[in-house]
């Protein structure tokens, strides 16, 4: 009896060393697979243009693009342009966050609030965003202020959405329990509601800063005499395709950094989660 | 003293859950309560818990009217419900909040030395087991010392060894502090092995049937014959109450009454 207990325990061991190697080999051959494709479409492209295949003027192979770059950085261009779209990224991100929430928790929280609220906001969401363009400009003016109004619009709708759904989504069985400890609006509030809609919360923070990199080259196609955006602009207007390319690399790097920031800033605060994944993280 | 005196429940959708159940329950009585499904079981520990309102008839504990969650009544749930972002250690002191921090630590320790977690204190409650995860939500219910401590089936999700292992743990902690316990299961065995007197139960509209006292001294042998005894009398007594040919033993809800809706 105990006999044929015991044996498949033992194969199961036997089953798990395999295995385990292969989790850690995974563990590094993960991220070097995901740069195989982009990594070799770069190398081949130059190796084309180098080969004489092409004469990559109007896609210009990959050391043109990081040359560009490098001038452009040299010259204290680069570094303008990018803590002028970062500031106006990161003013637009705050208020759409912080106007997102309020709104969110309040229709998320009082039932009246979201009947009187929500349908509203839901027909605003529905406006594409870049239809204000133009209120905007003849509202608030063609310099800062409207480009960062666009880019908290955008931010508003995915953090709003996002707080509302989570709060209206906790588990009733766990409010329950602070119920039977008596606990207060406001205690509720800190001690159930806030922890229970965290990863919610972050996943709509990510997916609202994706948003606000997304407006902020549509504020910047609207007339700007800087930033990452004007890049774009400028290099189409004087064909400078390496221009284009260097920039929109560079949003790359930028939105991925941010995201990855948001990712490592709230990682210590969701580590009692049990969820598919929960443990590998996002890369 | 637990008193609960007629008290009824008709849902806003219309459904007649529980129709004028009355008991005296003394400090430091288990009172198990059993029938089959559909009979209000439930529905009668919230009403006590103060989950939800009777829509008539009254609950009170020493002579205060329970109408909303009380702190001297505790109550534990089918699912260990844990909150998933605290510690296993701050799950137990979540009732604790108002007391100083080198209190609380001290009374957590006690409880989960006394639930045999201390190694699990700073695990999250998805690294337990089933059972642990449901000892843990036993610590969070007695450690604020309840008078009362309400129990919803709380076993029926474990194996049957692990069930077990629990009841006779519970009943160790009971004899820690001696609180009232009402449990609702499903179990035969369960009811008999923990309950003084064990309330059946008849469905549709939920009321009580039968009132059987066990007077077994503890600990009880699952596998005496008296134990037996009694288990046949609870079961005879569930038959009869799903049996609709049998008018109701209790005199206070006549069967006029009870066809009324």
């Amino acid at each position: 009896m105990a006999m044929t207990v015991e044996l498949p325990a033992l194969e199961r061991t036997d089953a798990m060393t395999p295995k385990a190697s292969s989790a850690r080999l995974r563990r590094y051959a993960g991220p070097a697979l995901g740069l195989l494709l982009p990594v070799g479409l770069a190398l081949a492209w130059e190796i084309a243009v180098w080969a004489g295949f092409s004469n990559g003027r109007l896609v210009p192979p990959p050391t043109k693009i990081f040359a560009t770059m490098v001038e452009l950085a040299r010259s204290g261009e680069l570094s303008r342009h990018i803590i002028a779209t970062l500031s106006r990224v990161a003013s637009g991100f705050v208020i759409g966050v912080v106007a997102g929430t309020l709104f969110g928790a309040i229709s998320g929280y009082w039932g009246l609030a979201r009947r009187l609220l929500d349908p509203t906001v839901q027909a605003l969401r529905a406006i594409p965003s870049i239809a204000w363009v133009p209120l905007f400009i003849l509202w608030l003016g063609i310099f800062e202020t409207s480009k960062v109004a666009l880019i908290a619009v955008g931010v508003f709708f995915p953090v709003y959405l996002g707080v509302m759904g989570a709060i209206l989504s906790v588990d009733r069985k766990i409010v329950e329990v602070g119920r039977t400890f008596r606990l207060s609006g406001p205690a509720m509030i800190r001690r159930i509601l806030l922890p229970a809609v965290l990863p919610a919360y972050v996943v709509a923070l990510r997916v609202g800063l994706g948003l606000g990199w997304m407006f902020v080259v549509a504020a910047e196609f609207m007339g700007a005499s800087e930033g990452l955006g004007y890049l774009l602009i400028d290099g189409q207007q004087l064909g400078k395709p390496a221009q284009i390319v260097a920039a929109i690399v560079i949003f790359a790097i930028l939105g991925k950094t941010t995201d990855w920031l948001i990712e490592i800033a709230t990682a210590p605060l969701l580590r009692w989660q049990d969820a598919f994944g929960g443990k590998s993280g996002a890369a | 003293m637990l008193a609960l005196d007629r008290v009824g429940k008709t849902y806003p959708n219309g459904v007649h859950a529980l129709e004028r159940f009355s008991a005296d329950i003394q400090l430091g009585e288990i009172i198990a309560i059993i029938g089959g499904s559909g009979c209000g079981k439930s529905t009668l520990l919230r009403a006590i818990a103060g989950l939800d309102r009777a829509t008539t008839g009254t609950v009170t504990l020493d002579d205060i009217a329970i109408t909303a969650p009380h702190a001297k009544i505790g109550i534990i749930f089918q699912e260990p419900r844990l909150l998933p972002w605290l510690s296993v250690a701050d799950n137990i002191g979540f009732g604790l909040s108002d007391l100083p921090a080198a209190i609380r630590r001290e009374k957590v320790a006690r409880a989960l030395a006394r639930v045999g977690l201390t190694d699990k204190a700073n695990a999250w409650p998805r690294e337990l087991s089933g059972g642990q995860a449901q000892r843990v939500a036993i610590a969070r219910a007695l450690v604020p010392q309840p008078e009362v401590l309400l129990l919803d089936e709380p076993f029926s999700a474990l194996d049957a060894f692990t069930r077990r292992d629990l009841q006779d743990h519970l009943l160790d902690l009971w004899n820690d502090t001696r609180p009232t316990l009402m449990l609702v299961t499903h179990d035969v065995d369960e009811a008999v092995v923990l309950a003084d007197r064990v309330l059946v139960m008849r469905p549709r509209p939920g009321r009580l049937f039968e009132e059987i006292k066990i007077n077994l001294a503890r600990p009880r042998d699952r596998n005496s014959p008296h134990f037996d005894n009694f288990k046949r009398r609870v079961l005879t007594a569930l038959d009869r109450s799903l049996d609709r040919n049998v008018p109701d033993a209790d005199a206070k809800s006549t069967t006029g009454e009870a066809m009324w809706w």
